[in-house]
């Protein structure tokens, strides 16, 4: 009896052992969410990178005021999103990411998503300083220039995180969304 | 004389379960230890570092870009520049206060597999090595989390450009047909990054070494591009030619200029390259 209780006892602390490291470990050396950047979704709540854990994450960078690519990488974000299957998009965020912080504020993101019927999940807008937005389009190795007050120019990437934001793939330039779609659903 | 058997085994058993008992203990200890470094890792604070290097304060103004949309001016506002570069052996003092930062610590996604490659350590610097040359085989995150900790931030492009104008008796020399030879010619001395800073004459403002040992790291390198939105993506080469025809004349003779620029637009924040450094900025009123 005494012995069953030791057991008991030992085997508590074994999985107690094996519970605290767990969540650490699945932050990779080459994970997203490894960035320490503040950001602010479209309802202007406050979150970071790693909080986006857990689903599989497919991002683009834009901003609300643009005339010409962005509408064309917007409808691909949409065409992808229709492409994924219905129970992978359950653990699939489609996240747009502006590198014009200063224009598109929470309430210009969320009104940009109800205006074009892509607001809700799996969508989500981010938003964050100069600084944090040029480290994550590092990250991603998109390039941007603030031409004037109101237009950017920057290169039109697609860029595919696994759960544990890992870059599975990136597309550039005219993009095949079935491609991305299928990526997606293979993860 | 078998119950007395049985009476052992047990104390035995008991022994065996309190030493892996402790066991277990010791193992949990090590692995919640691990876990603190490698949050603090995660959060990326940054212990502060006394930097030594005299700060210039530089004069701003109106500048044409080597490469940009035609004949646009673009202004660039006071601002305090390193004399020089960062060193190895504050590099080092970086890393040393830094952990995360050390080679055997950093993370893939902040630098690439060459980051510091050719340190014997985490902390002893490459041997022969000048400690008074610039550091090299740094990634943007690791010059950006270096300017951080010494309070202060990397340049942008337009005002390491705004100083590159500069030789050694104009703020803009860039009309000189010496201006671009000079840079040109020393693109052809080997192992310069080698070299110790400030051994070579400072320019019109009184900063060193722009030109002649290492390229730098500017905190929007990756701000090159076309300056259209092109479906087609990538760094577009040929915008990059076209613009530079629409600028003026000396821009197009400015090789060296150009040379940047392509080398820019080729970098990710994470690789790390032997000729490649960087040095620190600040704004003027903090």
């Amino acid at each position: 009896m005494k012995q069953l209780i030791i057991l008991l006892f030992f085997s508590v602390l074994l999985f107690s052992c094996q519970d605290k490291p767990a969540p650490e470990e699945e932050i990779s050396a080459d994970s997203i969410f490894l960035l320490d950047s503040k950001w602010q979704n479209e309802e202007g709540k406050e979150l970071q990178l790693r909080d986006l854990k857990g689903k599989n994450l497919v991002v683009v960078l834009i901003f609300t005021s643009c005339q010409t690519a962005c509408p064309m990488l917007v409808a691909d974000m949409q065409n992808i999103y229709a492409k994924i299957d219905k129970k992978k998009l359950k653990e699939t965020s489609l996240v747009m990411v502006t590198i014009d912080p200063e224009n598109d504020t929470p309430e210009v993101l969320k009104e940009y998503a109800k205006a074009r019927n892509i607001y809700g999940e799996p969508w989500i807008y981010l938003r964050s300083d100069k600084e944090s937005t040029r480290e994550l389009a590092n990250v991603l190795a998109v390039k941007y220039k603030k031409i004037s007050p109101v237009v950017f120019s920057h290169s039109n990437i697609i860029t595919v995180f696994n759960k544990n934001g890992e870059m599975v793939s990136q597309a550039e330039g005219t993009v095949n969304a079935s491609g991305i779609a299928e990526t997606v659903n293979k993860l | 004389m078998l119950e007395k058997k049985e009476a052992t085994m047990n104390k035995l058993l008991k022994i065996f379960l309190i030493a892996g008992g402790f066991f277990f203990l010791f193992s949990c200890e090590n692995s919640s230890s691990q876990q603190e470094i490698t949050s603090v890792t995660e959060a990326s604070e940054l212990v502060k570092i006394q930097t030594e290097v005299k700060m210039i304060p530089i004069k701003g103004g109106k500048y044409q870009p080597f490469y940009g949309e035609d004949s646009t001016l673009v202004e660039v506002n006071n601002f305090l520049l390193d004399e020089r570069q960062v060193t190895n052996n504050e590099f080092l003092e970086f890393v040393k206060k830094n952990p995360q930062w050390k080679r055997s610590n950093v993370k893939a996604i902040f630098a690439d597999e060459t980051y510091l490659q050719d340190w014997q350590d985490d902390e002893t610097l490459p041997k022969n090595a000048n400690p008074d040359a610039p550091v090299t085989y740094v990634s943007w995150f690791a010059a950006k989390a270096y300017a951080k900790s010494a309070g202060k931030r990397l340049p942008t492009l337009d005002e390491w450009e705004f100083v590159a104008m500069a030789d050694e008796e104009l703020a803009n020399a860039r009309d000189k047909v010496s201006y671009s030879e000079n840079i040109i010619n020393l693109y052809h001395v080997k192992f310069r990054e080698k070299n110790p800073v400030k051994q070579s004459a400072p320019n019109y403002w009184g900063v060193y070494n722009m030109f002649d040992l290492v390229w730098e790291w500017t905190d929007d390198f990756n701000s090159i591009m076309s300056t259209s939105d092109s479906r087609n993506g990538k760094v577009d080469d040929k915008g990059l030619f076209c613009a530079a025809s629409a600028t003026s004349v000396t821009d197009v003779l400015n090789y060296a200029a150009f040379m940047r620029y392509a080398f820019r637009s080729s970098l990710k924040a994470n690789y790390t390259v032997a000729n490649l450094g960087f040095r620190c900025a600040k704004d003027i009123n903090q």
